[in-house]
């Protein structure tokens, strides 16, 4: 799930208006683009990539093997069945609100095919300097920077955040590994963790959790077995219990999946917890907090 | 979303073939008492969408109209959890000689379906599972090789169900398919009950669906019962916008639920108070002037932080939502920016020129800035 710049991506829903635009980001940031999917617009050609009626066609034609789809929650299971079938081992599944059932299909098929699902509801895979595919602004300077931290996030907006705080204090990244926010991901984060452990540019990894599921639970197990540093925020401390937070996946129900489970789990294993975003970069690089943020009030 | 009682078994359950009491919904304890002069002794059951309505008092039986009509009225107007009664359903009563638990549920951790069964029915299945785990039966079904793959009858081997074997492996057959049906997160029957007379009948039923799956069950959403909300929650619904009132005073508008958490936590962190939650990620980060007007609306607001961390949310097309809805509403209380990501550079430079306000650097400063503000 670290993507390369050999990675060769297919773009499913490439024609509609945000697939156009991040296709566009993709391209220009050095990702290989080689197909787009349209069954309308086959034969013709999007954002200068040539389209095909079919995932299966464009596997064919092109030997992309990383399809990342732009495709409404409706249509999302046939599109992601549709590619699994043609030979898709990497599936980048950025929809949001899939059917719980759709998305225990989805994951029934990958398992049959040994697809490898990253997602629903992703915002997709960074390697600074490399590619991205999905929905992060690897594009944007003051975020994205190529070093040797790398970080797993369930959220694509807290994710931005977290690396720019490192970015900031000079730790660039090896990779980001956007999990996603639904409650049944086919990339955890302990599978995220575990390809960052055995990842050599990696040196550390930061872990972006959020209340709700055993995820960071079960990461934690694996985090103890680890060399490299690891940091984690969990988002949710101040958030009430029994409410859907937007996230299906972040709701707090009694002790389990609640943050002084998370933080608990995580501290055993030796994993540094941060309070806020910005301490997690202060935690890696050994650094106290910025005497700009004490002296805020004073300036 | 839930439903309640009387919507889940006619709706789902008895469509599917599962066997239910004959019953009939009153609004009043007159239709209450006609109900019971039609249909004999009957099990008076306030129909809310919340747990132990038995506990709280809302079930209750009457054998006669005259105790019916009493009976109902007592019960029409409680309140129940966050729910008010308004309607009884009228069910003859059961003559009960075995309880058993069946439900088709939604297993994320295993990203399956998970079928249970229990010959305990009748009471809290989680109690049931901590003081005797093995009187419950547990089948996961792999979605990629139904239908067929679940054998029932294997399922409950040993459970020695006598005369009942074969009318329950048929309910938790068709219960399955009603799971799968309706997009349900969870279908239960408890209890599943064979009477005197050998019948096995749902004598209860609680169906929750699939938010996800709404757009494909529109023919049963209208009957189902949302969660209760404050009037503002409400407003934010009615625009597509997930909106949480907490009780303080720093309004926060962020992009994302992971972002928008954060913010809330950093202002605890801070020794603030944040006064809601409210989410604009996905697609929803286009309605940030409606956004807006709800956080301001809430009274108790002091000060408020603008949070935006773009990802697939252009920080720029929300920032332009925010510029456009301030003309309008013009905020009377203090509010303070962070803006970062997809778009930044035109998002600043608009909240620059247009409200003259200077978005700050570090989102932990905004934020501080925002706590000290409120206080």
């Amino acid at each position: 799930m670290i993507m390369r710049r050999s990675s060769k991506v297919i773009v499913l829903g490439i024609t509609g208006r945000q697939g156009t635009f991040w296709t566009e980001k993709m391209l220009a940031y050095g990702t290989q683009v080689v197909a787009g999917v349209n069954p309308k617009r086959a034969g013709g050609r999007h954002c200068d990539v040539p389209i095909f009626a079919s995932t299966a066609q464009a596997v064919r034609d092109t030997g992309g093997d990383v399809a990342v789809m732009f495709i409404p929650p409706a249509t999302a299971r046939e599109a992601a069945v549709s590619a699994m079938e043609a030979g898709i081992k990497h599936l980048v599944v950025l929809t949001e609100h899939i059917p719980a059932q759709d998305v225990m299909a989805m994951h029934a098929a990958a398992a049959r095919h040994g697809t490898r699902i990253v997602g629903p509801n992703t915002a997709g895979l960074v390697t600074p300097g490399e590619c991205f595919i999905g929905i992060m602004p690897a594009f944007v300077p003051s975020v994205f920077k190529p070093g040797h931290v790398g970080v797993i996030s369930r959220s694509g907006s807290l994710g931005t955040l977290v690396c720019l705080e490192l970015t900031r204090s000079g730790l660039g990244q090896s990779a980001f590994i956007g999990i996603g926010g639904d409650p049944m991901l086919g990339t955890t984060t302990r599978d995220a963790l575990a390809a960052l452990d055995h990842d050599p540019p990696t040196e550390a990894v930061v872990i972006v959790g959020e209340i709700g599921g055993t995820m960071e639970e079960d990461a934690a197990d694996y985090a103890r077995t680890m060399r490299k540093p690891v940091a984690a925020f969990i988002a949710g401390a101040a958030s009430p219990p029994g409410k859907k937070m937007g996230h299906a996946g972040a709701i707090v129900t009694g002790n389990r999946g609640g943050y002084a489970s998370k933080r608990r789990a995580l501290e055993a294993a030796g994993v540094i917890v941060a309070d806020t975003p910005a301490e997690i970069a202060h935690a890696l690089s050994g650094r106290n907090p910025r005497p700009r943020l004490h002296a805020a009030g004073v300036s | 979303m839930n439903f309640d009682e009387h919507a889940a078994k006619s709706l789902v359950l008895a469509p599917a073939g599962i066997p239910v009491p004959r019953g009939q919904i009153c609004r009043t304890a007159k239709e209450a008492a006609q109900a019971v002069g039609a249909i004999g002794p009957a099990a008076i059951k306030a129909q809310v969408a919340a747990g132990k309505r038995g506990k709280a008092g809302g079930i209750k039986p009457a054998d006669t109209p005259e105790e019916a009509e009493r009976v109902a009225a007592a019960i029409l107007g409680m309140s129940i959890g966050e729910y008010k009664v308004e309607r009884v359903l009228v069910e003859e009563q059961a003559n009960i000689a075995h309880e058993f638990y069946a439900a088709v549920l939604t297993d994320t951790e295993a990203r399956k379906p998970l079928v249970l069964f229990s010959t305990q029915g009748g009471m809290d299945i989680e109690k049931v599972a901590a003081a005797n785990p093995n009187a419950i039966r547990r089948q996961h079904v792999d979605l990629d090789v139904e239908p067929g793959a679940v054998d029932f009858v294997s399922m409950l081997a040993g459970l020695q169900l006598g005369d009942a074997q074969a009318s329950v492996a048929d309910i938790l057959s068709r219960l399955y398919a009603a799971y799968r049906r309706r997009d349900a997160e969870l279908l239960e029957i408890n209890p599943l009950a064979q009477l005197a007379d050998r019948r096995v009948v749902a004598l209860d039923c609680k169906f929750v669906l699939d938010d996800a799956a709404a757009y494909r069950q529109e023919d049963i959403v209208r009957f189902g019962a949302p969660a209760p909300m404050t009037a503002l929650e409400q407003r934010g619904a009615e625009n597509g916008l997930k909106f949480i009132q907490v009780d303080g005073n720093v309004g926060v508008l962020a992009n994302g639920a992971g972002l928008t958490m954060t913010t809330m936590d950093v202002i605890r962190h801070f020794g603030g108070r944040p006064a809601n939650f409210l989410e604009i990620g996905g697609e929803a980060y286009t309605k940030s002037a409606a956004a807006l007007d709800l956080v301001l609306s809430n009274p108790g607001v002091k000060s408020l932080i603008i949070n935006f961390c773009g990802a697939f949310a252009r920080t720029d097309v929300m920032a332009e939502g925010v510029v456009k809805a301030w003309q309008e509403l013009k905020p009377a209380i203090p509010v303070f920016f962070s803006i970062h990501g997809t778009g930044e550079d035109e998002a600043i430079a608009l909240v620059r020129a247009r409200l003259g306000i200077e978005p700050y650097d570090l989102m932990e400063d905004a934020i501080q800035a925002a706590v000290r503000a409120a206080q």
